[in-house]
């Protein structure tokens, strides 16, 4: 897989590091002179990499280690055995993954849909009071919705009485919530990726009948599908380590999302746990970690997006 | 866009195509049939004010929609709708909470507090007649009982005052059967024993009548409140004192000396919230040096972060170097972790007695890494630098990839050497490019509950306190602490939401100033 970094480099090599016919040197270079330049990046390289991949290692040896204790976890792969994993059968673990992923994958659909047609509205449309509704995105967007974890607390009480679906202890609740604040967060980012799609397109369409259904549906959709993936993801992994606001929502065992009850393994017993948890964070780690590597050059590309220009 | 065009787009929406059409009816079908089930359950409860939302936003997508004259809004209205209820308005009611006592013991209005009182403070009618009991489950698993009294057999549960129930079979002066109910044996009763002696029937609607309690579950007696509300006055009476108690602005009932009854009910208070958080002593002294930690939290994770990460970008910034690829992929791992796992992660490696850090690394020592004030602060600052730094990698990347050429070429020529390059051209221009990210960066910190919940859960204690906060508590998680929803503390949601205001307003300020601080650098550029 070429990420966009990748492909940049090839095209135009970086102007902070390399002078010209270097590139010619590589093979010719003297011992010294390839440590001086090249060697200690590897040697930066390795450390780094020592330094981001010794938790992800430790996890996958103490998920595999059959003691099942912190203590027990310390000598790196000395013993390997399943039966952490087997004994997550046992547990509601499970059932807070299908909570989790419901959650997040519910959200993470109904935050794309409503933040692309709101992005599609404001890219696309004059009307009155377009620049005051960008500008109020703009402001609710630095108020981030978990500090009023305790009105949505007492909200959510009041709305229960009236619809139980709506209430606390409610998936469907939480995914509400975690949709409230999808226009704020992705609409900007959208917005501007929209106005990249040239206006002549969807005009072309509409002159040949299309209406602004079709446009949006039909054409407009399907060039800002690299967006689209980026906000799905984001929105994914954010609902995915959400905490506080599931924490305060889900108050049942068997509604709980991985957040809040692995954080309930660790922290009422941490060293008779450990293993279970470990073989939980493992299991849990997979579907965001292959997400991301499936997705990398989106990532990368939307992340730059709203800083880079160029 | 043109006046016209814009008229264009309008009349191409009353052009629809067939099944574009049917699937709009659909939709808003149902949306109307569950908002109309949502109407109807609202007047069941007697909640006006969610009405009266349900309504508004029902009667706003019905007109959205078939309306010709509303076409932006036909896009907006979803994402509206949500965020209006879950963000706008739950960030005012935020900012209403703040100046109210809502809390414990002011949790509701005072006519629940009111019953409330009269029901708890109950005792024995005298001379009342002993009432021949059984206790019995409806089909929902609730209890309630049912009860002889004067030859008439009566049942009723917690919510339900006792009626009469005719068909019922009595067996001598007790019911054995009541159609309807399963009558509980023996053994059920003395294993939901705690629930059976906390359950209170009453014996009208009126809360004055008093209630059906029992001890045994084999006879009841009528309990009757000991306090008596005068409606006219507006007071509460003990009628065994005799001391009158008259509502107070603090939402309570309280007698001449002072002393106040146990529920009260919710007013409000004014900046009172905001008075204890910065001069009440059991909670200025712990605010100020959590403010403090929070800013220093949050300041050093972006520098930290961004230090290493645009080291390691301008490391590997060189095409020369080979296997980039495979450096890049493992080192972007602990990004793609998510950040509630890896906080609990190192919470077990860094254990002072069990960790691996501890143990393995350090040859056994016993460093105190989450117990110790200062030690705690370096471990969640060094957590938070595993977690970030990939992040800053990323997109320091593709900053300096993206920087133009001409500029390092004109610096050369210049005879500009490394550094005087990096610290007036490379370090300026990615200042500029990432900036704005930066400061997201800074503001998620700010806020970042998690990695302080998970990895210390605020600790240490503060020794001082007598509130769960402790030396690495970041705002929000002292706002999670007092708000008491987990149950550690008094719940307190006025205080609570007093301070989410306090953050509100810091995030707020700084993210504005910032913004326009890097739109002035972006013209400088």
């Amino acid at each position: 897989m070429t990420t966009p970094i990748e492909r940049s480099t090839d095209r135009a090599s970086s102007p902070a590091a390399t002078g010209a016919g270097e590139q010619v040197l590589r093979h010719r270079m003297k011992p010294g002179r390839w440590a001086r330049e090249l060697g200690w990046r590897h040697v930066v390289g390795v450390l780094a990499v020592l330094y981001a991949v010794f938790p992800i290692v430790y996890v996958v040896s103490a998920s595999l280690s059959p003691s099942g204790t912190l203590t027990g976890s310390n000598e790196l792969f000395a013993q390997v055995s399943g039966v952490n994993y087997a004994d997550l059968g046992n547990t509601k673990f499970w059932t807070w993954m299908g909570n989790t992923l419901v959650i997040g994958v519910a959200t993470a659909v109904g935050t794309v849909l409503m933040g692309a047609a709101a992005a599609y509205a404001f890219s696309r449309f004059r009307f009155a009071g377009r620049r005051l509704g960008l500008t109020s995105l703009l402001i609710i967007q630095m108020f981030p919705q978990m500090l009023a974890f305790v009105a949505i607390f007492l909200l959510l009480i009041s709305l229960g009485e009236v619809v139980p679906a709506l209430g606390l202890n409610s998936k469907l609740a939480l995914i509400c919530v975690y949709l409230g604040g999808a226009l704020g967060v992705n609409t900007f980012l959208m917005y501007g990726f929209f106005n990249t799609v040239p206006r002549e397109l969807d005009e072309a369409a509409k002159i040949d009948g299309a209406t602004h259904a079709q446009v949006y549906w039909t054409i407009i959709l399907r060039l800002v599908t690299p967006i689209l993936a980026v906000v799905a993801l984001l929105s994914f992994i954010s609902t995915f380590g959400e905490f506080i606001i599931a924490r305060v929502v889900l108050q049942s065992e068997s509604n709980w999302t991985l957040a809040v009850g692995l954080y309930g393994w660790v922290s009422s017993l941490l060293e008779a746990n450990w293993g279970l948890f470990a073989a939980g964070a493992v299991l849990s780690a997979i579907p965001v970690l292959a997400l991301f590597l499936f997705l990398q050059k989106y990532i990368v590309g939307g992340l730059t997006a709203g800083s880079v220009k160029g | 866009m043109s006046r016209a065009r814009y008229k264009g787009a309008v009349a191409g929406s009353g052009t629809f195509s067939g099944a574009g059409f049917a699937v709009k009816l659909v939709l808003i079908a149902l949306v109307d049939a569950l908002g109309v089930f949502g109407v109807l359950a609202a007047w069941r409860a007697g909640s006006w004010g969610i009405l009266a939302a349900m309504v508004a936003l029902l009667v706003a997508a019905n007109w959205v929609y078939f309306t010709k004259r509303a076409l932006p809004l036909k896009y907006i209205l979803p994402g509206l709708a949500f965020l209006l209820v879950y963000q706008v308005y739950v960030v005012g009611y935020t900012g209403y909470v703040a100046f109210t006592n809502y809390g414990d013991g002011h949790n509701s209005t005072k006519e629940q507090a009111i019953d409330a009182l009269l029901v708890q403070n109950e005792r024995r009618v005298e001379g009342s007649p002993a009432l021949p009991l059984t206790v019995v489950e409806d089909g929902d698993g609730e209890l309630g009982f049912a009860v002889v009294e004067d030859g008439v057999a009566e049942v009723g549960t917690a919510e339900e005052p006792l009626a009469a129930a005719p068909d019922a079979t009595l067996d001598g002066d007790a019911v054995t059967a009541v159609p309807g109910w399963t009558v509980l044996d023996r053994a059920t009763v003395l294993q939901r024993q705690e629930e059976v002696t906390t359950l209170r029937v009453p014996v009208s609607d009126d809360a004055a009548d008093g209630s059906v309690r029992t001890q045994d579950a084999r006879t009841g007696y009528v309990f009757q409140p000991v306090l008596e509300y005068d409606e006219a006055a507006d007071t509460m009476t003990d009628t065994s004192t005799g001391v009158v108690y008259t509502p107070n602005d603090e939402g309570q009932f309280a007698s001449a000396d002072g002393e106040t009854l146990p529920v009260g009910w919710r007013v409000t208070v004014g900046f009172e919230n905001f008075a204890t958080a910065f001069g009440d002593e059991r909670y200025a002294g712990p605010f100020v040096k959590i403010l403090l930690w929070t800013f220093a939290f949050a300041v050093l994770s972006v520098v930290t972060t961004f230090a290493l990460g645009m080291f390691l970008a301008m490391v590997f910034n060189d095409p020369r170097l080979r296997g980039r690829k495979i450096y890049r992929t493992l080192m972007i791992l602990p990004y793609a972790m998510p950040g509630f796992l890896a906080a609990l992660l190192w919470s077990g490696m860094l254990n002072k007695s069990f960790g691996v850090i501890n143990q393995v690394l350090l040859g056994g020592a016993a460093i105190p890494w989450l117990t110790d004030p200062w030690l705690a602060k370096l471990s969640v600052l060094g957590v938070n630098l595993w977690l970030g730094f990939p992040y800053m990698f990323l997109i320091c990347t593709g900053a300096l990839q993206s920087l133009p050429g001409d500029v390092y070429e004109a610096a050369r020529i210049d005879g500009a050497g490394k550094w005087r390059t990096w610290r007036s051209i490379t370090m300026p221009l990615l200042l500029v490019a990432t900036a704005p990210l930066l400061i997201s960066s800074f503001a998620f910190n700010f806020n970042n509950f998690t990695l302080i919940k998970m990895l210390t859960g605020g600790g240490p204690r503060f020794d001082d306190a007598s509130v769960p906060l402790g030396h690495t508590d970041i705002l929000i998680s002292m706002v999670y602490n007092v708000s008491g929803l987990d149950g550690s503390a008094p719940r307190d949601y006025g205080l609570a939401s007093a301070l989410s205001i306090v953050i509100f307003v810091v995030v707020g300020v700084i993210s504005a100033v910032a913004f326009r601080q890097t739109r002035k650098l972006e013209e400088l550029s």
